[in-house]
């Protein structure tokens, strides 16, 4: 048929290598997803915060975050800063990128969780003795982490979608850098690529339903 | 910093790359709603367990990233069916594909949240499933998918940066190809990122008044 030949077997035989480039793509989307959640906490409190420069930076990170390609900020990462003479290797700009725009978008749906926790509850934490950040700690930060769960994990997915645009500035040991480094050695493009994809989708999947066993398990009341 | 080696031909360089954005963007928006539209009814219509097929292939264009989309697409209209078709042609095709696969689940958010009684207060009423289509769910359905539909149009343009993999010199690309030539990285990608958010900004503020206005409460 099509008068192609399909080598499937070539492409498989180079499976472990994808393997091992799909563990540093989940390494990525982990470590960017983690730090991204500390930032987007940080960028969330900046925005409630009363000082206006703080919220100016805050809104400014998470609206440009949000309406550039994340390909821009990965660029961004790795040859904008090279303006300066920094020079990261494209593991940390892919990282940075990444992680940008995690923190972007999910200081965003922190911002929409925040609106669903009634504002008493926290001068009922500030009226038994907390401090504001206690109240935020103990109260607020819990509820907020729960209500936006979900948005949480198509965030995740996002992430481990994004590690596929480090090529972009050199990186080769992620999936798809692995993936085109071996297209590049046997030229079997259509079907390393398409067990690439194949890898990726059962990887975007263990994550929604990993994270819909958790959910189960933690939000039950 | 403010001395820069960019020439108004280079300028217009720029300029026919971000033209080259906005139009596969349209391109695929148009074609990528049309078919979401589309899917979404028949998903709504005949039930997720006949439609469980349809599903299956478009989740498949939300999970794996685009950039493998366009290249499988590439390789197999190219090498396997030998087809000699323009990288924009492709281009546009996966893209509208990928819209798709997004719209037809706001689609279906949208047709969802229109009570079931009032359609079938509809149909009481004597509308045939066009009518009641046309009329009672399509004026409610708009409310909940349009703010969604702009944050999709523009999360498109964003991820039409890709289509470089395909030999489509857009926006990013010629920056990129710019920058190799003047070596003034910053200043380059600033101009570039700078276009998309001047389109992106005012839009998805746009949405998001249209959804605080157009919400129940």
């Amino acid at each position: 048929m099509f008068g192609y030949t399909f080598q499937w077997n070539q492409a498989l035989a180079r499976l472990p290598k994808m393997l091992d480039g799909a563990v540093v793509t989940m390494e990525v989307a982990v470590l960017s997803m983690l730090i991204g959640i500390a930032f987007a906490i940080l960028l969330t409190l900046l925005r409630l915060s009363g000082s206006r420069p703080l919220r100016a930076i805050a809104t400014g990170w998470v609206e440009i975050a949000r309406n550039t390609p994340a390909l821009f900020q990965i660029y961004m990462a790795h040859f904008g800063v090279a303006s300066f003479g920094i020079h990261f290797s494209p593991f940390v700009s892919l990282l940075i990128g990444i992680t940008f725009n995690n923190a972007g978008y999910l200081a965003e749906n922190f911002r929409g969780a925040l609106k669903a926790i009634p504002d008493t509850q926290t001068r009922a934490g500030r009226s038994l003795g907390m401090s504001q950040l206690q109240a935020f700690r103990y109260i607020i930060l819990p509820q907020m982490l729960r209500i936006s769960f979900l948005p949480m994990t198509n965030q995740m997915v996002w992430a481990v979608l994004m590690t596929s645009l480090g090529v972009t500035v050199g990186m080769n040991s992620d999936l798809y850098g692995v993936t085109q480094d071996l297209n590049a050695l046997t030229f079997r493009t259509f079907e390393l690529f398409a067990i690439a994809g194949v890898i990726f989708y059962i990887i975007t999947k263990a994550i929604t339903l990993s994270a819909r066993l958790i959910a189960a398990r933690l939000f039950r009341y | 910093m403010f001395d820069t080696a960019l020439t108004t031909a280079d300028l217009i360089f720029l300029a026919k790359g971000a033209g080259m954005t906005i139009l596969v963007t349209a391109i695929s928006v148009a074609i990528g709603t049309a078919l979401g539209i589309a899917f979404g009814v028949i998903r709504v219509q005949f039930g997720a367990a006949l439609t469980a097929p349809l599903t299956f292939v478009l989740d498949i264009f939300r999970s794996v990233p685009l950039l493998i989309q366009l290249v499988l697409a590439n390789a197999f209209l190219g090498m396997v069916l030998k087809l000699q078709l323009s990288g924009f042609f492709v281009a546009c095709m996966v893209l509208s594909l990928y819209t798709s696969a997004y719209c037809a689940e706001i689609v279906r958010g949208g047709i969802d949240a229109v009570p079931a009684t009032t359609r079938r207060a509809a149909r009481s009423l004597g509308m045939s499933w066009g009518q009641d289509m046309r009329y009672i769910v399509m004026p409610l359905a708009t409310r909940v998918a349009l703010p969604s539909w702009i944050g999709l149009a523009l999360g498109v343009m964003k991820d039409s940066a890709l289509v470089y993999v395909v030999q489509v010199t857009e926006l990013l690309k010629s920056t990129q190809i710019l920058i190799t030539r003047l070596q003034e990285p910053l200043f380059l990608l600033m101009i570039g990122g700078a276009f998309y958010f001047l389109i992106s900004f005012p839009l998805a503020r746009f949405g998001g008044y249209l959804e605080k206005r157009w919400s129940n409460d």
